[in-house]
């Protein structure tokens, strides 16, 4: 069993709402009365899940219960909306803050990157600030000299490095703030949304060197919103909703259930005219029950009900079919198997059945938005209103071992001697 | 029971973790070794300090003289010419300097770490190092300041007596590394607990900048301690910045009281301040985050 380097214990912390200034020195004096007294503080409110939108309490919970072992290691991935804890988590294990209740026991040096370029100092040199910011991140004066040239190179502002940081583009000034970053050397890595900096080239640069950082055998914890990033560099994950840990495991499935959170709660996007309109839709199998699952190369049927508030002419519909990461995979349209829609008068509801042959896309979760419309404009468009799921199975491809997550289609393939 | 399993644990083991966080620690819990650890970050906030005090100025360094020899010059003419309060014989200019030198450095002491926290909230807020470390930068880059004006007052204690005036530098000189570090503990003490009180209560941040120039006044700055009226000593006593300035006085123009019990009282009061200084501190480090 691996070594746990990172044990958070029943940790909760919590925030007044509100401004603080004012009635602090009763609020004060009233706990301190209640605890001479050896009374529960009256300010206080334990136990209530109350969040940024309960009226009621002064007081809201930021983190409530976290319970978590992080091995050494482990690169962890942490996701969640905004306001879920991550940043409170991450700021109670760099020490910026305690935790209200409860204990966290690190072993190890810790380093936490929760912004590039903290204490960098408009007046100072590029070379000095590097110093500077070394030595706030945690370096010793020997460690960065031993590094300088590293860094100096990394960040690609050799030639600047005697110029004072104010007169340097956003860019530079980010990209030497990430370097001094980068190479840090702590057992136990704490970075927060920082590669959100910086240009593609860079980022994939940053990108590169978490990865080499990870693989070195050092612990990492990562919060982005980034979930393509977090794929890349994580290997375990955990989801934060509302202050508490709510799921804990593989990397792909902390992200998958995180990018279905964010679909569940976001309304359906609908738009268009409304001349003629979708009334109801559903995915069936070829025996006409309404599934959210498929096995690859299997047939299905998407049939939609749509009823026409006008006379039209002619129409057409698409199915657009995305994965979980909005990338655009599959397009489906009447005019590809010579089907029209036209001549339809007010009033009338119309059932399309469409079947969609032979399913070729790597096994994972989808999304089919539906649209009505014609070369004047949309009737009506759904995005993402129906999700499935495409599970391998064997029938289309016969490896025993789960297909390459990177790959989007599946090629069946023969396979011979000659 | 959970917990009493985790007591049992760590009581088992309790080398096995580097650290332990938890809501509420101890209150002489100082880590002092860790402050250690991080001289070098001390030594680049002293750099940091001085470079961009004076980058893009013409005069620079020359500010740190520039400053008292004015200061003087008004003393002079205000409290010595208009208002003809006595030096005891000393030379104006000579009187009001080594006040000033010595004052100045106790009280940048404290306006300046008493803004600790509420100045450098951004980095605290993304970055653990040990608070106590910009607090400690600020008294030393002070110092550098302090050294420059001090050499320069030595120059001009020089000009007088080649001129003939009746001062006499002694051997009380040998104090003075002593009282250094007694304005330097006074400041630092007193500002770090206002630093403290001003996470939740900004009130002392408008109190502390005209409170300080007021104390001026109840220390003998302007006039010589013997100058004071009866009714007013036990005040001017009370203060522990009086001994400390008074001697410094006697040691380098060699006209004054020197009493080493009030002098005892003054480093007594520093250590306590101090050490109170201290667990304040370190007690509101820990959550200001949170407050400020």
């Amino acid at each position: 069993m691996s070594n746990v380097v990172i044990k958070i214990e029943n940790v909760s912390k919590q925030y007044r709402l509100g401004n603080v200034g004012t009635g602090t020195l009763s609020h004060d004096l009233n706990r301190f009365f209640a605890k001479a007294l050896g009374k529960d503080d009256p300010t206080m409110k334990v136990g209530v899940s109350n969040r940024l939108d309960a009226v009621d309490g002064r007081y809201v919970w930021a983190l409530q219960n976290v319970n978590l072992e992080i091995c050494d290691g482990e690169v962890l991935g942490i996701v969640g909306k905004n306001g879920a804890g991550k940043s409170t988590l991450l700021k109670l294990m760099s020490r910026v803050t305690s935790p209200t209740i409860g204990e966290i026991k690190i072993k190890g040096r810790i380093a936490s990157l929760l912004e590039v370029g903290t204490g960098f100092h408009p007046e100072l040199t590029g070379k000095e600030n590097i110093y500077l910011n070394g030595a706030i991140l945690g370096m010793t004066k020997k460690e960065i000299s031993s590094k300088f040239d590293e860094i100096v190179d990394f960040s690609g502002v050799k030639k600047y490095v005697d110029t004072p940081v104010k007169r340097y583009s956003s860019g530079m000034y980010v990209r030497l703030a990430f370097a001094v970053a980068a190479h840090l050397e702590p057992e136990i890595l704490i970075v927060d949304e920082v590669l959100a900096v910086g240009d593609a080239e860079f980022q994939k640069k940053a990108i590169g060197k978490m990865q080499s950082v990870s693989r070195s055998g050092r612990t990492v914890l990562f919060v982005s919103h980034n979930l393509t990033a977090v794929e890349q560099l994580c290997t375990q994950g955990i989801l934060m909703q509302n202050g508490m840990l709510t799921m804990e495991g593989k990397v792909h499935d902390i992200t998958s259930a995180y990018k279905q959170m964010s679909v569940d709660e976001n309304e359906l996007r609908r738009s268009g005219t409304r001349v003629i309109e979708f009334l109801e839709y559903k995915m069936t199998n070829m025996n006409g029950k309404t599934v959210d699952e498929v096995f690859l190369g299997d047939d299905f049927m998407v049939t939609a009900t749509s009823k026409a508030n006008d006379k039209i002419d002619f129409c057409d519909m698409t199915l657009d079919i995305r994965n979980d990461s909005n990338e655009f995979i599959g397009h489906i349209n009447n005019a590809d198997d010579c089907f029209e829609i036209k001549n339809i008068s007010k009033g009338n509801i119309t059932t399309v059945a469409v079947m969609v042959r032979n399913i070729c896309f790597s096994p994972g979760t989808y999304y089919i938005s539906l649209w009505l419309g014609n070369s004047y404009g949309t009737f009506d468009y759904i995005e993402n209103c129906i999700r499935f799921t495409i599970k391998q199975g064997d029938k289309f491809i016969q490896r025993p071992y789960p297909f390459d997550k990177r790959a989007k289609t599946v090629l069946q393939s023969t396979w011979s001697f000659k | 029971m959970n917990t009493l399993n985790t007591d049992l644990q760590s009581n088992i083991l309790p080398d096995e973790w580097t650290m332990i966080l938890r809501p509420k620690r101890n209150l002489l819990d100082i880590n002092l070794h860790e402050l250690w650890q991080y001289r070098d970050l001390i030594m680049l906030f002293v750099k940091r300090d001085f470079v961009s005090k004076f980058k893009q100025t013409i005069l620079g360094p020359l500010w740190f003289i520039i400053q008292p020899l004015l200061t003087t010059i008004m003393f002079t003419i205000i409290f010595g010419n208009i208002a003809g309060i006595s030096t005891s014989g000393i030379p104006k200019m000579l009187f009001y300097m080594s006040g000033i030198v010595g004052w100045t450095y106790f009280s940048t002491c404290l306006n300046d770490t008493s803004q600790t926290f509420i100045k450098n909230a951004s980095i605290f807020g993304k970055v653990y190092f040990p608070r106590l470390a910009l607090p400690i930068s600020v008294v030393i880059s002070n110092l550098v300041s302090f050294l420059i004006q001090f050499v320069f007052l030595c120059l001009f204690l020089a000009y007088f007596m080649i001129n003939g005036s009746d001062v006499s530098p002694n051997l009380l000189v040998l104090w003075i590394p002593f009282l250094v570090l007694l304005m330097a503990g006074l400041g630092l003490g007193f500002g770090i607990i206002i630093s403290s009180l001003t996470t939740k209560y900004r009130d002392l941040t408008h109190l502390v900048t005209f409170g300080v120039s007021l104390w001026m006044y109840a220390t003998p700055i302007i006039y010589p301690l013997s100058e004071i009226p009866e009714k007013y000593q036990l005040l001017v006593i009370a203060n522990p910045m009086t001994p400390v300035v008074e001697t410094f006085k006697t040691a380098l123009l060699g006209v004054g009281q020197i009493n080493y019990f009030h002098l005892l009282y003054s480093f007594c009061f520093t250590i306590v301040l101090l050490a109170i200084g201290i667990i304040i501190f370190n007690k509101v480090e820990k959550t200001f985050m949170d407050t400020v």
